[in-house]
């Protein structure tokens, strides 16, 4: 995955020289470790400080959002399939993009690892598939795949779905993984235990909205929970309005989002909230066949009618 | 619904034409007896707000 960068900044000097796009959309180093930052490029000298590594887990798709000018874009699976949901939605034309697709291999979990040590890390350098730790006093190695985050992990769109320049050659996608082995956990709990488990899950959450701020699919000019006429939502700590802050948030996702792993990453006391949308996600392949973000020509679930559709529930 | 906490039953769907005085009448019958049945809602339900 490190090797890519040489190839990502020369795609990025020739696009921004030949004057095909105005900025290149990338990942630059951030000023604590294994928090990369994005990164605009309008110049080829602005172009040296782009950096690839296995921090680069922000979906950079949520700064195409009605964009009027030529952009280039790095783009890792995940952040391919968002930008094909955002060509769907009309949010961006493809003709406006120039895609630099990035074999993708995981980023890691950066909560996993500071957990894993007592004092601060100062240092984390990585290795093709070793991840060299180190803090005031230790030192350490680590597997990759042992720290990778939780999406990552599952992932079977590693390889971007469009693209007009490519970083890397293809890897292999897995074919041997259990998506949604937490998703059933939960389903065989009782309506009751849920309830107890979803409210211990939110329990933290401030209310922050990083996890909306974050997502490429959440850009309504004005968000639900922002509105005060009508109020849909109260904007406190009370139980009830976090969950359906969180359970609205979801539904609002349900057959776009692809489990790009963002909301989780940018929160800042690490409430798993992909548990929602992952268990929409989970019924849209059950129920409609229904992966989001693969393919520009085809309309979503939710916005077509077959009449194979389910409807069982309607009595 | 079912999988955010609320009781199976509590939340239905029919689909009932303007034709169908009779069906109406039996879909309201039917849902408020299986609501009853349920009892009052305690999930996701806002009691007193709660201060710090």
């Amino acid at each position: 995955m490190l090797s890519y960068i040489d190839k990502i900044k020369e795609i990025s000097t020739r696009l921004l020289k030949e004057c095909r796009v105005e900025m290149v959309i990338g990942f630059r180093k951030g000023t604590v470790p294994m928090m990369n930052e994005p990164h605009f490029a309008r110049s080829a000298e602005a172009v040296e400080s782009f950096v690839w590594d296995s921090n680069c887990g922000i979906n950079l798709c949520n700064y195409l959002t009605n964009r009027g000018e030529k952009i280039g874009i790095v783009a890792k699976g995940c952040d391919s399939r968002n930008i094909v949901t955002h060509i769907i939605e009309n949010k961006i034309k493809r003709d406006q993009l120039v895609i630099i697709g990035v074999p993708c291999k995981g980023m890691i979990d950066k909560r996993k690892i500071t957990a894993m040590f007592e004092g601060e890390i100062t240092e984390v350098i990585e290795a093709e598939d070793r991840i060299t730790v180190k803090g005031d006093g230790f030192e350490k190695a680590l597997d990759k795949k042992d720290v990778l985050q939780q999406n990552c992990s599952v992932c079977i769109h590693r390889n971007p779905v469009i693209y007009d320049e490519l970083a890397g050659d293809l890897v292999e996608e897995q074919t041997d993984v259990d998506r949604y082995a937490d998703v059933r956990e939960i389903e065989t709990l009782s309506p009751q235990e849920k309830a107890a488990y979803f409210e211990k899950l939110l329990e933290p959450c401030i209310r922050c909205y990083a996890c909306r701020n974050v997502c490429p699919l959440c850009y309504c000019p004005t968000c639900f929970t922002d509105e005060s006429r009508p109020q849909w939502v109260g904007k406190g700590q009370d139980p009830t309005d976090v969950m359906t802050f969180h359970f609205l948030r979801a539904y609002h996702c349900a057959g776009r989002c692809t489990d790009c792993g963002a909301c989780e990453r940018a929160c800042p006391v690490g409430i798993n909230m992909r548990v929602f949308t992952k268990k929409l996600e989970k019924d849209c392949l059950e129920l409609f066949e229904w992966e989001a973000g693969l393919n520009p020509d085809v309309r979503p679930p939710l916005d077509t009618y077959r009449p194979s559709d389910p409807d069982e529930f309607i009595k | 619904m079912e999988h955010m906490g609320i009781e199976p039953g509590r939340l239905q769907f029919s689909w009932v034409s303007s034709a169908e005085s009779t069906k109406f009448v039996k879909v309201a019958t039917e849902v408020t007896q299986a609501i009853k049945a349920l009892g009052p809602n305690k999930n996701l339900a806002k009691t007193m707000p709660k201060v710090a």
